[in-house]
């Protein structure tokens, strides 16, 4: 299962990476959506300080959103996802193998943020390790769960619209947990940001498995 | 040849349905009636305490009404049971109407009482509000057409995402917030008056029956839509088969 997870996951990546579609329009937007916050919050240093870590991880939860239409759209068009099941790749193994190709890519984008933190909002990061340990694994949850409802989703006309009012409740946790994490790490608030992780990977473990749990159903059904 | 017409009832009454019914009107006169004038003001809370006698009701009504809702998701899932599919349906429907009166009546009740018509800092409110955002994604899902078989498989999947995540989101909010505002159980602090927890119960005694009764006629309803389509559907394949055989062609 994890080859064939492997093939598809290297099959989306592949495809990113001769569109380019992330790093000429999903980092351009996350970039974008930073300087925003920047001219909302009044270009106040101390504000933006302050809220650096929830800053951050809202602009990856729409980034999620523009990640996920687009891995659900390369199934979708051309029928490609009928191709998929008769080419007798076990549904699982097509989750988690979109999930990794998402994963990856929310990764890339997080870093290229990450960066933009450090230069438009001065953020000082004090502890580097728990940042990428955050990063990590709150991206392998919001993976998961955007696979699972852009899936579900899929071959539905209103799907841009539908697809945010599933997910981003969903991602509530993670946003919670991994805003938690970021603000010991960037030294913000007073918390025990490794504690939180718990509570991220908990949901990364839940989501995986319930994804490839019912994907099969959400593949052959929809 | 044309087929007899679809033989469906023309209401979603019955004899049940009007003795719940019923029930439902005369046990709100009486909660109006001891609400307002026969249970007394509160010492801390005063006149706003009289908000428990729907907001409690309301509350616990879309928990029941949101565990039908991913009892029936399961069911669909597992057993392909069209019965629960529209159970779990009814109830999204009906739950979130009890979900929205709960956010209200909270939040008019917060006003006087915290001083604030929204609290982030309380964990059953922000849950609450998650949940019922979730359950409108589900209503969404289920609107968005096509077969029916699939949009009641996508819309079971995310009744279960939302079973299996508002634990997680109760969890989460609990350790971010620092403190909550939300009272501890008002059943079981012992603090209310004798007619404030007698309304109270009432309350939730009426509010179960109006859930039932509008379960009832909401199953009801859908049931026969599905049969009209049915119906429809057999009278339409029965007609092309009636003009090919009129037309000696093959069918």
């Amino acid at each position: 299962m994890l080859r064939d997870a492997w093939l598809v996951a290297a099959k989306d990546l592949q495809i990113e990476w001769r569109s380019r579609v992330t790093f000429s329009q999903v980092v351009p937007f996350a970039g974008l959506v930073l300087v925003l916050f920047g001219f909302a919050l009044d270009a106040n240093r101390p504000v933006l300080l302050q809220a650096t870590s929830g800053l951050f991880w809202v602009t990856i939860m729409f980034v999620s959103t523009l990640a996920v239409q687009r891995s659900t759209s390369i199934e979708t068009t051309d029928g490609a996802r009928r191709a998929l099941l008769l080419a007798g790749v076990e549904p699982p193994a097509v989750f988690v193998g979109k999930s990794i190709a998402v994963a990856v890519q929310l990764f890339a984008v997080e870093i290229v943020l990450l960066a933009g933190v450090v230069v438009l909002y001065s953020a000082d990061v004090e502890a580097w390790g728990l940042v990428f340990a955050t990063c990590l694994v709150a991206t392998v949850g919001i993976a998961a769960a955007g696979t699972l409802l852009g899936a579900l989703v899929a071959g539905v006309r209103a799907r841009e619209t539908v697809l945010p009012i599933l997910l981003l409740p969903v991602l509530a946790p993670v946003l919670i947990g991994a805003t938690r994490a970021f603000d010991d790490a960037l030294g913000s608030v007073a918390v025990d940001g490794w504690s939180w992780l718990g509570l991220l990977a908990g949901f990364g473990v839940i989501n995986v498995v319930l994804g490839a749990l019912s994907y099969g159903v959400l593949l052959e059904e929809t | 040849m044309t087929n007899p017409p679809l033989d469906l009832p023309a209401h979603t009454g019955s004899r049940t349905t009007q003795v719940l019914g019923a029930a439902v009107l005369v046990g709100v006169a009486t909660m109006i009636l001891l609400g307002f004038f026969v249970a007394p003001e509160d010492d801390l809370m005063a006149d706003s305490v009289r908000m428990i006698f729907v907001h409690v009701p309301s509350a616990i009504l879309t928990y029941v009404a949101f565990s039908v809702t991913a009892v029936g998701s399961v069911m669909w899932l597992w057993k392909r049971s069209v019965w629960w599919d529209i159970v779990a349906h009814s109830s999204a429907e009906i739950g979130v109407v009890f979900c929205g009166l709960t956010l209200i009546t909270g939040s008019i009740w917060g006003r006087p009482t915290w001083n604030t018509y929204w609290e982030w800092g309380d964990v059953r409110l922000v849950t609450t509000l998650i949940l019922f955002v979730m359950m409108i994604g589900y209503l969404a899902v289920r609107s968005m057409g096509g077969d029916e078989s699939a949009v009641a498989t996508r819309a079971a999947v995310v009744g279960v995402i939302a079973a299996i995540n508002i634990p997680i989101i109760n969890r989460s909010v609990e350790w971010w917030a620092d403190r909550t505002l939300h009272q501890q159980s008002s059943i079981t602090d012992g603090k209310l008056e004798d007619w404030t927890l007698f309304t109270m119960f009432l309350g939730i005694v009426v509010w179960g029956v109006f859930y039932t009764w509008s379960m009832t006629h909401r199953f009801r309803i859908a049931w026969l839509e599905r049969e009209l389509r049915d119906g429809d559907l057999d009278e339409a394949i029965a007609a092309r088969r009636a003009e090919a055989a009129a037309s000696g062609g093959v069918s």
